[in-house]
């Protein structure tokens, strides 16, 4: 129903709003080929040296192992928590349940700095330590909500019904689940456990409150970029990273459709 | 937080020592303070490493950046099979937080800078170390072998590294020949083109500069400042202000500005004049007439540090004449090993004496180096701005 | 046991019995599922909260900076009267208000194109482009900023080779305002995306069936039903600036502490955790607020 003119005007916009988003990217890609690794423009030189220079550090592979390590562990305890939350609020309309959303959402609606400076406090009041541990204790909580809106999401959206149809038919709750529930929820599962790891993968603020001497990749990125000697090597890192996630991140965003995907949104974290 | 309160209880026990220490540093720079045994620092009786184990095949250090080049920390990983992983840090106040936090466990080293070394100490967070594991210890320039800052009642709590003075850094197409005052980052005419530390020790700078051209205000000591004196201090960065382009808070960040021409004149590191000359950016730093304040590390050793060989072998190697040499060149600083000169030749000719390696004790006193500011004055009066009003200061004037 | 198991069939009968127990209790079942998560959050998350909350009562050794337990009102006394922190304030509220009116303008064209025109498969993979840059380091797409707003950078290299003035808004608020609104903008398209493609069709053909005009049908319309959408973006966009601390460090100028900066200096630099506390009430504060206004607009079912 869109006029042609109002068409284009918005076709014009999107490509607009596209080279905003990509344009920095585009240019971190191209700084990957700086034969200098003091960065100006326009660029030193071309030289594809910080690629394997990169591929040989120890450092960044202790970093990014360290950040798939704490994603994983942390999307792993997301997935579990989230989707218990999700089961425990789903068709209860009990005064509680705005209660526990409003909660599950503060991790990620306060500023990162405050959930890193109270987590930070805390573990210094207890004593304990910062090691991998408390930083999958801080990714944890702000990916349950990931999770949690989710999968509660398509909860509501299915039919209670066809669980009660498969308890009619003798099946028991766990088979009701597991062969109606789960095969009804499992995209919207895939794509919460996505975002929660995009959003630990990525994560800076919480994670310098939560982490001792370890590096995880963004950590890493940030003290190079201090350091200044290093920022080719940040450049493809980064590339790298981007490249691997084309494939995932489409295949995603098809497999979910507009729906599942669509409810990733609450990727707020950076 | 269990921690802080067992500190501060032991705090309370030993300031005056502490600050008496600190002092000390001010006065001379050479005598030890003689306090009593009874107000010793937390760990003076640990008893240091004898002798230097096999490597736990890891060390935590919490640096400068340039001072973990991967130009000698890769042999030292080889040799020693530690490997080496640094966070960096770009203030002592950060430093001091990193070795406080979650009490302690996390890092093995430090390099300290004057200003953070006796709150370490006192803090407990830092533990006596055994000169006699370090062979070139013996080789150190006299004034680095037990200086005031990291050595009380003959402990060490830490083995000198190196020194050297903050300096102005200036574009060379716009200064043909180097700035003579410290008077061109105050100057209206270079308005947007500044840069200098975000870092409240900034105005021990401001003090230095106005120690010389405002002798009514009878600044001694720019770490000592009254209350007037600090309001003038902090009045002469409100007029800075306007001039500066960015506070920068990482080396990378000065180094980035200069390249792309956003500033052209700065208070800097040596480190990121070698890192710029080494990119062929058209800038020199130099030292003007008022002199310059200026700092002098020392490696230190967590208390509850989890890999103390490896830290031993990286004191051991970091002080040997050749590495010594090493990062002296490639940060652009001073070494406390009186046999790195000839290596410095060895490996860029006339550096020696560029760095005044050869000729340490006049240079010396040219810099007014980093020390903690605190209420005790001097004269033993309570008169000076304790270090917390210069945060607030350096936060009012800089917000 | 798994032998058993098949040898003896009734076995899990009183198993099943347990779980019909539950089933049919939906109380039950509820509490069995909840205790977990709300278990971690009131021992981790919660507890935390309140632990800054007391901390913003206590103060530190001046020399030591070691906590003091000994409860005073000296730092949200310090808040309240010296006036660097209500610029600070001031700035970094003002930045974020800014920051999402401008995403918001530049994610509701997008989103509309996306939702409503373009075609399944581009639909799909310019979703996939809005997620991308999630996974490029953030950091490292703030700092490529510096590299396009420098004196000699990527902008005005360009403006120069087509004869215009040199725009000089690196290390300025302008920047800032540039990258807080670019490293956030996926945060408001995704939900307001997902808030307009739930509109139906027959809704806006009704519309037009009635007479109304394209601008008037998006205005009375569209813009309504995806309201919840754009407010539970603006969440993302406003909460994000009010507590970045390192936008502000790279791009930013002389003058440009955000609440974060002084709260991270504090507790990162100058260990004194219990004043950052006392400002992270603010943002705190703001947040509630915020949260408040954003359900009543029926944010939270866009969430």
């Amino acid at each position: 129903m869109e006029g042609r003119l109002a068409r284009l005007g918005l076709q014009a916009w999107s490509a607009l709003v596209l080279l905003f988003l990509f344009f920095p990217i585009l240019l971190i890609l191209f700084y990957a080929f700086n034969s200098s690794n003091v960065e100006s423009w326009p660029i030193a030189g071309i030289s594809v040296k910080w690629f394997a220079v990169t591929w040989n550090d120890p450092e960044v592979r202790a970093a990014l192992f360290l950040s798939l390590q704490a994603g994983l562990t942390a999307t792993a305890l997301a997935l579990l928590l989230g989707s218990l939350a999700a089961f425990g609020v789903h068709r209860l309309a009990f005064f509680g349940r705005d209660f526990v959303s409003l909660l599950f959402v503060l991790p990620l609606a306060l500023p990162g700095i405050i959930t890193g400076m109270a987590l930070n406090a805390f573990f210094n009041f207890n004593g304990l330590s910062l090691s991998i541990w408390t930083i999958v204790v801080g990714h944890t909580t702000f990916c349950i909500v990931v999770v949690y809106n989710n999968v509660l999401a398509r909860l509501r959206r299915t039919q209670g019904s066809l669980v009660e149809a498969a308890m009619d038919l003798g099946a028991n709750g766990w088979r009701a689940f597991r062969d109606v529930t789960l095969p009804l929820i499992s995209t919207a599962v895939v794509a919460g456990a996505m975002l929660a790891f995009a959003l630990s993968f990525d994560e800076v603020i919480v994670t310098t409150f939560t982490a001792g001497a370890q590096n995880t990749l963004p950590l890493w990125i940030f003290g190079a970029i201090r350091f200044g000697q290093r920022l080719p090597e940040v450049n493809v890192v980064v590339s790298f990273v981007i490249l691997v996630t084309i494939v995932p991140v489409v295949i995603a965003a098809r497999l979910t459709g507009g729906e599942g995907v669509a409810r990733m949104q609450a990727g707020g974290r950076n | 937080m269990t921690r802080s309160k067992a500190t501060s209880i032991r705090w309370t026990q030993v300031l005056a020592v502490a600050a008496a220490a600190i002092v000390s540093i001010a006065a001379c720079g050479g005598s030890t303070s003689g306090g009593s045994t009874a107000n010793q620092p937390p760990t003076a009786n640990m008893k240091p490493l004898a002798s230097i184990g096999a490597g736990e095949g890891r060390l935590n250090l919490i640096a400068w950046e340039g001072y973990t080049d991967a130009s000698w920390t890769d042999p030292f990983t080889q040799q020693t099979g530690c490997k080496v992983n640094a966070k960096y840090a770009g203030s002592s106040d950060e430093m001091v937080t990193l070795m406080a936090n979650g009490g302690g466990g996390q890092y093995d080293m430090v390099s300290a800078s004057g200003d953070a070394d006796l709150r370490l100490i006192y803090a407990g967070d830092v533990r006596p170390m055994n000169t006699a594991l370090i062979p070139d210890w013996s080789n150190f320039q006299p004034q680095f072998k037990s200086p005031s800052f990291n050595t009380i009642n003959g402990v060490h709590y830490g083995i000198s590294l190196q020194w050297g003075p903050n300096t102005l850094l200036y574009d060379t197409t716009k200064f043909p020949t180097a700035p003579t005052s410290w008077s061109v980052i105050y100057d209206s005419k270079y308005s947007g083109l500044v840069t200098v530390p975000d870092n409240p020790i900034q105005i021990a700078d401001a003090a230095l500069y106005l120690m010389k051209h405002q002798s009514s205000l009878k600044i001694t000591d720019p770490y000592e400042l009254t209350q007037p004196q600090f309001d003038a201090a902090i009045a002469l960065l409100k007029q800075q202000r306007p001039l500066i382009k960015k506070y920068w808070g990482l080396a990378s960040q000065e180094i980035s500005l200069f390249q792309n021409g956003d500033v052209v004149v700065g208070a800097a590191w040596p480190y990121q004049t070698s890192t710029l000359k080494a990119a062929n950016a058209h800038v020199n730093d130099t030292i003007p007439s008022e002199g310059a304040t200026g700092w002098a590390d020392t490696w230190m050793l967590a208390t509850k540090a989890p890999h103390p060989n490896c830290a031993y072998l990286w004191t051991k190697y970091i002080s040997t004449p050749k590495v010594q040499a090493q990062q002296a060149i490639n940060y652009g600083e001073t070494p406390v090993n009186s046999k790195a000169c000839t290596e410095m030749d060895a490996i860029q000719a006339g550096s020696c004496a560029q760095y005044h390696a050869d000729a340490p004790a006049s240079y010396f006193n040219t810099i007014k180096f980093w020390k903690t500011p605190i209420a005790t004055c001097d004269d033993g009066s309570q008169r000076c701005l304790p270090y917390s009003k210069w945060q607030l200061g350096w936060t009012s004037v800089t917000a | 046991m798994a032998a058993n198991a098949v040898l003896r069939p009734r076995a899990p009968t009183g198993w099943a019995r347990a779980q019909a127990l539950v089933w049919r209790r939906p109380w039950l079942r509820a509490s069995l599922l909840l205790t977990p998560p709300l278990a971690w959050f009131l021992v981790v998350y919660l507890a935390s909260l309140a632990l800054l909350l007391v901390t913003a009562f206590w103060r530190i050794n001046s020399f030591t900076t070691a906590i003091e337990r000994v409860w005073n009102l000296d730092n949200f006394q310090t808040l309240a009267t010296d006036a660097t922190y209500r610029t600070i304030i001031a700035r970094t509220v003002g930045m974020a208000a800014l920051v999402t009116i401008t995403d918001a303008l530049l994610a509701f064209p997008f989103a509309y194109y996306m939702a409503r025109l373009a075609s399944r498969r581009a639909q799909t993979l310019l979703f996939a482009a809005v997620l991308l840059p999630l996974w490029a380091s953030y950091i490292a797409r703030v700092y490529s900023w510096i590299l396009i707003l420098a004196h000699n950078g990527v902008l005005n290299w360009s403006l120069l080779a087509v004869h215009l003035p040199a725009a000089n808004i690196g290390y300025t608020n302008v920047a800032m305002w540039l990258v807080f609104s670019y490293v956030w903008l996926p945060f408001m398209i995704i939900p307001t995306y997902a808030a307009l493609e739930r509109i139906p069709e027959s809704l806006l053909e009704a519309a037009a069936d009635l007479g109304a005009r394209r601008l008037r049908s998006v205005s009375d319309v569209v813009v309504p039903l995806a309201l919840p959408g754009l407010v539970a973006g603006s969440i993302f966009t406003f909460s994000l600036t009010l507590g970045d601390y390192i936008t502000p460090i790279l791009v930013g100028g002389a003058g440009s502490s955000f609440i974060g900066n002084v709260a991270y200096s504090n507790v990162g630099i100058a260990n004194n955790v219990p004043f950052a506390a006392a400002l992270a009430t603010v943002p705190v504060a703001i947040m509630a607020v915020y949260l408040l206004g954003a359900k009543r607009l029926g944010a939270f079912e866009a969430l």
